[in-house]
């Protein structure tokens, strides 16, 4: 009996055997073939490596942008390879030196971690563009095919902290809150001239319709961790904090917010969907402006920038529709004329009159050298050329007005 | 009435053979049912997918070395879990293990990278990582042996201290500072990298691996130490009554295992990352319990089963781009194949025998 019933699982075992050996063989082929045909044809590729995938903030921006680049060009999807969920490290090489051996002409990477990985693959293939976000290397790396690229974030962030003062403004007149109450939250991700310069921005944005406004920064040490953003939101508001906005890439912090009922402006994408009675708007990035731009350039053989950041002048960055549930009165009109002045470069975001380090102004503590000489370069014409002289944001100073709480 | 004479019964023992064809048929059917729900959720034809699976893995000759490198990190981290696992100490601390090894490689390439002759320094780095992986075993460890505290919630919670023992040190390592990222680490000189062998990048990450394994399976059955371990398993009473000292091989295995895991730390800062930060694991700690276990500690089978598990990680992302899936679609595949081959288990443990009675009557 055991012997009978042996053979027959045998003789299934043999046969599965066969048929999955069939199905891996021609499989194979065909993955072969495919590889070959790419190779042949000197079609314009681009490849992109993101940090995230489509559930998480960040990279659904910049995939997005990418989309926006392949109705902009034309490019068909064969034409774009997205690898998802690369982390910062060696995996991140591994896939760009897999995307360019693909044919790829142009490479794109999304995290900030991602930068030493694509220099080093960046000096392996010569011929191939390598385009990165948030990064500041590309200047320094003196490789001609490095580049760095970073929307100027801090205008948009700027219009959002309008937004949020006039909401301040509303809830003082409401009787809600005194003018001396008006304490800010910001959820941070890592303490560093990206997170720094965001916040600063958002705070001037409020400062400038809201005097008495300040702000207390406290960090996640994470991009993205839900929960932490959400206690550290909750945490906030329990110190006291009427108002949060966010640089971290979850929906934590507006989580944390509409269950407590206080106002909020998030980042990257609209959340009024989690927070339909707490959002006001988002600060948040177009991508694909540049995306759009770069793979054009790349596409008929000409130079890429080492450096690009462009803002509202060029699209690039924007807010989401303001939130009219939550936003004060006459918001969208203020905002627009904001808008219009930073277009226009009669309203620069870090006028050096608007804020004070330690009590005075940045050009007096530059003029008196030490610590803060290396601030000259940034400062001149009464205002921080942020993200002029390397795309990455550069301002990193601590101004007065924001407690920042590191853990 | 004449079916009713199926019944199950314990298999007194089952031949190597039987018990591969089994777990093929059970990878076989998992595929089949992994092709189903492929088809019914995303109505993509399963047979490209897996294709692109394979291509994603091993279709051209750099994916194959960079799939060989994380095979060997994963096999070398679930050797190392073994001669504690077969002492029944329930090792779980792999990660921190690991964690411990990658900061000691990267500490000692970013003090003392470009002052000594890198032939000397790989050889402190392999030194430093055993010993600190090993630092991070003895600790439960002598806590097992001298107040048998529980060694589980013990070596887990280590994995979070070296977690945040590693968060410090990238304090002073950072550029710039307050961004978190190391960064590529000796990338002008390649100070402390593991240098080609045999020419390929990672020729020699397949050397150590396979000596780890090799020499981990002579230990454990053909030395006394790997004796002695596997009766303190068995039974801590029977050992000690046969003179076994019983808290010096819990320290002296759970060292060694500690020692293993700490060395696959430096092979992935020294041999494939270069950098150091907390996700420096992946979770390979954890993914390493399911590997030993799956192969019930035969060095073989867990190179193929480390093999299988990052054959389909690789292939994830290859198969997220060329179809727009997300990757967790792998994780699904992976999921249902480790389903299949742990409920094989059931028909390597027992048969399906059907009663005389029906026999009789055809």
């Amino acid at each position: 009996m055991t012997k009978k019933s042996l053979k027959k699982l045998l003789v299934v075992a043999f046969v599965a055997l066969f048929t999955t050996g069939a199905i891996f063989a021609s499989g194979s082929q065909e993955a072969d073939t495919q590889e070959s045909g790419a190779q042949e044809a000197s079609v314009f590729k681009v490849g992109v490596i993101y940090v995230g995938d489509e559930n998480e903030g960040y990279t659904e921006a910049h995939m997005k942008g990418i989309e926006e680049m392949k109705s902009v060009l034309g490019l068909s999807d064969s034409q774009v390879i997205e690898k998802a969920n690369i982390p910062e490290s060696e995996a991140c090489y591994d896939a760009a030196v897999d995307l360019a051996s693909q044919g790829c002409s142009l490479i794109i990477a999304n995290s900030f971690g991602h930068e030493d990985y694509m220099l080093q693959a960046a000096k392996e293939y010569p011929e191939v563009q390598f385009c990165h976000a948030t990064g500041y290397q590309a200047g320094l790396s003196g490789l001609s095919n490095m580049h760095n690229f970073m929307p100027a974030v801090y205008q948009s962030r700027y219009v959002a902290g309008v937004a949020a003062g006039l909401k301040l403004n509303d809830m003082i007149a409401n009787g809600t809150i005194t003018a001396e109450d008006c304490k800010m939250g910001y959820v941070g991700a890592y303490p560093y001239a990206e997170v720094v310069s965001g916040y600063t921005s958002f705070y001037l944005g409020v400062k400038s319709v809201c005097p008495t406004a300040t702000m207390v920064v406290r960090y996640t040490n994470s991009w993205a961790d839900m929960t932490l953003e959400k206690e550290t939101a909750d945490a906030l508001i329990a110190e006291g904090c009427v108002l949060i906005s966010q640089h971290a890439d979850t929906t934590g912090a507006p989580t944390a917010c509409e269950a407590k009922n206080i106002p909020m402006v998030g980042y990257n994408v609209d959340m009024t969907t989690v927070a339909p009675n707490s959002a006001i708007t988002s600060a948040a990035l177009n991508w694909g402006a540049y995306y759009a731009y770069a793979a054009k350039l790349v596409k008929d053989g000409e130079t890429v920038p080492v450096d690009w950041s462009k803002g509202y002048t060029d699209d690039a960055v924007y807010i989401t529709p303001i939130n009219t549930n939550v936003a004060a009165a006459g918001t969208q009109e203020r905002v627009d004329e904001v808008i219009a002045a930073i277009k226009s470069g009669d309203l620069n975001v870090f006028n050096t009159s608007t804020f004070t380090v330690n009590g005075e102004k940045i050009e007096d503590l530059i003029a008196a050298g030490g610590d803060f000489e290396k601030y000259g370069q940034y400062v001149s014409d009464g205002y921080f050329h942020e993200q002029e002289i390397g795309s990455a944001p550069a301002f990193d100073l601590r101004i007065d007005g924001i407690t920042e709480l590191t853990n | 009435m004449k079916f009713s004479g199926m019944r199950i019964r314990k298999r007194s023992k089952i031949s190597k053979g039987e018990a591969v064809i089994v777990r093929l048929i059970a990878i076989v059917l998992a595929l089949i049912v992994s092709g189903f729900i492929i088809v019914a959720i995303t109505k993509l034809n399963p047979l490209q997918v897996y294709a692109g699976i394979i291509d994603g893995a091993i279709g051209t000759s750099r994916r194959v070395w960079v799939t060989i490198r994380d095979i060997i990190i994963l096999l070398v981290v679930s050797v190392g879990l073994v001669p504690a696992f077969k002492m029944k100490f329930w090792n779980i601390g792999a990660e921190g293990q690991m964690l411990m090894g990658g900061l000691a490689a990267s500490a000692l390439m970013i003090y003392v990278g470009n002052s000594i002759p890198n032939g000397l320094l790989l050889l402190l780095i392999v030194i430093a990582s055993c010993v600190a992986g090993m630092l991070w075993g003895i600790i439960p460890a002598f806590f097992k042996a001298k107040y048998n505290t529980n060694e589980t919630l013990f070596t887990l919670m280590m994995n979070y201290v070296a977690m945040q023992f590693t968060t410090f040190c990238i304090v002073f390592w950072e550029k710039p500072k307050g961004s978190n990222t190391v960064g590529i680490i000796n990338a002008a000189s390649g100070a402390g990298w593991f240098p080609p062998f045999l020419g390929q990048k990672y020729g020699l990450n397949l050397l150590f691996g396979i000596l780890v394994t090799v020499i981990l399976a002579l230990y454990l059955k053909h030395t006394k130490h790997g004796y002695e371990l596997s009766v303190v398993g068995e039974s801590p009473d029977t050992a000690r009554y046969a003179g076994i000292n019983v808290k010096r091989v819990i320290v002296r295995t759970v060292a060694l295992s500690g020692a293993i895991c700490g060395f696959a730390g430096s092979l992935i800062v020294s041999g494939g990352s270069h950098t150091i930060s907390t996700s420096l694991t992946g979770g390979r700690g954890f993914t390493a319990i399911i590997v030993a276990w799956l192969a019930h500690f035969n060095s073989f089978i867990m190179a193929a089963v480390s093999a299988l598990l990052v054959f389909m990680e690789k292939g994830a992302v290859q198969i997220a781009s060329q179809f727009g899936l997300n990757h967790n679609v792998s994780s699904i595949i992976t999921g249902i194949i480790l389903f299949f081959l742990i409920g094989s288990e059931f028909f390597n443990n027992y048969e399906v025998v059907f009663d005389n009675s029906e026999a009789e009557e055809k």
